[in-house]
């Protein structure tokens, strides 16, 4: 393998775990705080790319600060709502059986998918103007775009170092650790945990959509781009461990580079080989590569 | 007991006069009969508290070998094709059950989806050997030794799997009451307790992964035989979706409870889906949130709650 091709494959495995690690989080976030893992997490995901995409055509910003926002605004707005709307779904749900609540979600996943094809059809939606707007650069040879080299990993990271510090630093960050971590006690202590589960649920819910919106400018949207995400952001969050955010910007980067080694490399192996490197840690280590052994609850 | 008995019977009379009847509907109906084996394998799984978005795959190896032990030796029988398909699948669910019964919910969920997608991919990529994405022709072979035009193959074919359900229904429920099959039910409860009493929860789930994976692969088999055609879309999450919608429809508290949530499902999807093409997918979805809601025990359920007696035998 030539050096370009190795750049290039490095260049799209760090762009892509971008994206995949923004998807990631909310649905590790989401779990953290809920105990589901919300399937519709994928319908999100692709809602985002669509409206973001929507908007783009409307709008049509002239620069690339003012793409930017369109598509990060598009992706918000439809965290909020599908965020409220599960979230209100689930609260009908919440003393049910754990896996009845699986396949609640399961369910709206389901509608989502439809509801998505009826509004935007079956034709693959593809904006781009915002990658051209900002220019590519050249490295070590090889040209690359700046959306994909700079802006889509320095959004990821920005995130999850925006999410650390709120986290760490908040009072709402501080409660939503509480939580997490044994919500009869928060709720003892007088955190509203109500209030704390929909907030957790929204900003994962928005982490979805804007991975979405990111992705929007350089994959094309079709249906059933919310089925793949939400396996492959299953495979980033379960090998990572439920609820690990640093672990997860690590698994995201793993699948995401060797998937697109894959691609130059060995075509065929692409689809599988996230699922390969979940099933392989899995194996190795069930409660994932960063969880700490937790004692066992009767 | 006997009352049992007589509802079985009842039950095969209505579904084989009314194929006689209207023998259009022999194919929904062998059809649906599938369905419910395939989800009763899932429903084995929901005893355990389990869920498998993947268990369409057991049903796709046994198709699959099904169309490729017809193709290579043209002379094989139909019921001992039906026989390897369904062996090949326990193989495959003994393998693959002996890694996932490690994990439990959303874990156990996604390791065989995710294993569901490799065989998926697999089977879509490897062109000269599975026909790629367009599948495999199974071509129809004979039925115990009997050469049989496409009707007379049908009929034969719904009355084996009107008896092979009955069958199945029988000793799926016998397994429920046995010893394994209440202890399956405890790893839903209170696995530490099973452990407690000195029960390997791990192996008791593997026994009722096997056998969820002979019901799927059983299924598969009758399903390649009666549509003439194997596709890797047999295998993709999706069917294993609607295996789990039609499990939860028809409820988990008896054997029964999935065939009649599949017979309901393959007529639904016989009307309904013609009136709201397009939207097939979202009733699904919407409904299956109502089940949940209103029906957590599904179907079956309902009738339980009106008259303690039914399922109590058997």
């Amino acid at each position: 393998m030539s050096t370009d091709i190795f750049i290039l494959a490095l260049l799209d495995g760090v762009s892509y775990a971008g994206l995949l690690f923004l998807v990631a989080l909310g649905l590790t976030f989401i779990f953290g705080v809920v105990r589901i893992l919300n399937v519709a997490h994928g319908s999100l995901y692709a809602c985002g790319g669509y409206a973001a995409a929507t908007l783009g055509l409307w709008l049509g910003g002239d620069s690339a600060l003012t793409s930017l926002a369109v598509l990060i605004g598009g992706a918000i707005a439809v965290g909020i709502v599908l965020g409220t709307v599960l979230m209100v779904l689930l609260r009908r749900f919440q003393d049910r059986d754990p896996i009845l609540q699986l396949l609640v979600t399961f369910g709206a996943f389901m509608i989502f998918e439809d509801l998505q094809r009826m509004i935007w059809g079956t034709q693959p939606y593809f904006v781009s103007d915002v990658v051209n707007q900002m220019g590519t650069s050249e490295l070590l040879g090889v040209v690359y775009m700046n959306y994909q080299l700079l802006f889509v990993p320095g959004a990821a990271l920005g995130v999850y170092l925006l999410l650390r510090w709120f986290l760490n630093h908040t009072l709402t960050g501080r409660q939503i650790i509480a939580v997490t971590h044994d919500r009869e006690v928060a709720t003892a202590l007088g955190i509203n945990a109500k209030r704390i589960a929909y907030l957790t649920f929204v900003v994962g819910a928005m982490l979805g959509s804007l991975g979405g919106a990111l992705a929007s400018p350089t994959t094309s949207l079709v249906p059933g781009i919310g089925a793949d995400m939400i396996v492959l952001s299953f495979a980033v969050v379960a090998s990572a461990g439920l609820g690990q955010i640093s672990g997860a910007l690590i698994t995201a980067l793993m699948i995401g580079l060797s998937r697109s080694f894959c691609v130059y490399l060995m075509p065929e192996l692409e689809v599988v080989m996230p699922y390969v490197i979940m099933v392989a840690v899995l194996l190795v280590r069930p409660q994932g590569l960063f969880t700490v052994a937790q004692a066992r609850r009767i | 007991m006997r009352y049992s008995l007589i509802a079985a019977a009842i039950a095969a009379v209505v579904i084989l006069g009314l194929a006689s009847a209207f023998p259009w509907l022999k194919i929904p109906l062998i059809l649906g009969l599938c369905y419910g084996l395939a989800a009763l394998g899932i429903g084995v799984l929901l005893r355990a508290g389990q869920i498998s978005f993947g268990h369409a795959m057991y049903a796709c190896i046994s198709g699959y070998t099904v169309a490729f032990l017809g193709q290579r030796y043209p002379g094989l029988d139909g019921m001992l094709l039906i026989v390897l398909g369904t062996l090949v699948s326990v193989v495959a669910g003994m393998l693959i059950g002996a890694f996932v019964v490690r994990y439990r919910e959303i874990f156990f969920g996604m390791l065989n989806l995710a294993i569901s997608m490799v065989l998926f991919t697999v089977l879509g990529k490897f062109y000269s050997l599975t026909g790629g994405t367009d599948g495999m022709r199974v071509e129809r072979p004979s039925l115990m030794g009997f050469e049989l035009g496409r009707s007379a193959f049908e009929t034969s074919l719904l009355v084996f799997v009107v008896i092979a359900a009955l069958l199945v229904i029988w000793g799926v429920q016998r397994y429920f009451r046995s010893s394994a099959g209440e202890a399956l039910a405890a790893i839903k409860s209170n696995e530490t307790r099973l452990e407690y009493l000195g029960v390997s929860a791990k192996k008791i789930l593997w026994q009722g992964y096997v056998l969820s994976a002979a019901l799927c692969g059983l299924s598969g088999a009758l399903f390649g035989l009666s549509q003439g055609l194997v596709t890797p879309e047999m295998g993709y999450w999706l069917r294993s979706g609607e295996f789990v919608f039609i499990a939860i429809l028809g409820g988990s508290g008896h054997a029964v409870g999935a065939f009649v949530g599949a017979l309901l499902y393959e007529f639904l999807k016989l009307y309904a889906a013609a009136l709201v093409s397009g939207a097939w997918q979202l009733v699904l979805g919407a409904t299956l949130i109502v089940i949940i809601y209103f029906l957590p025990d599904g179907l079956i359920g309902l009738l339980k709650k009106r008259r303690p007696a039914l399922g109590g035998e058997a």
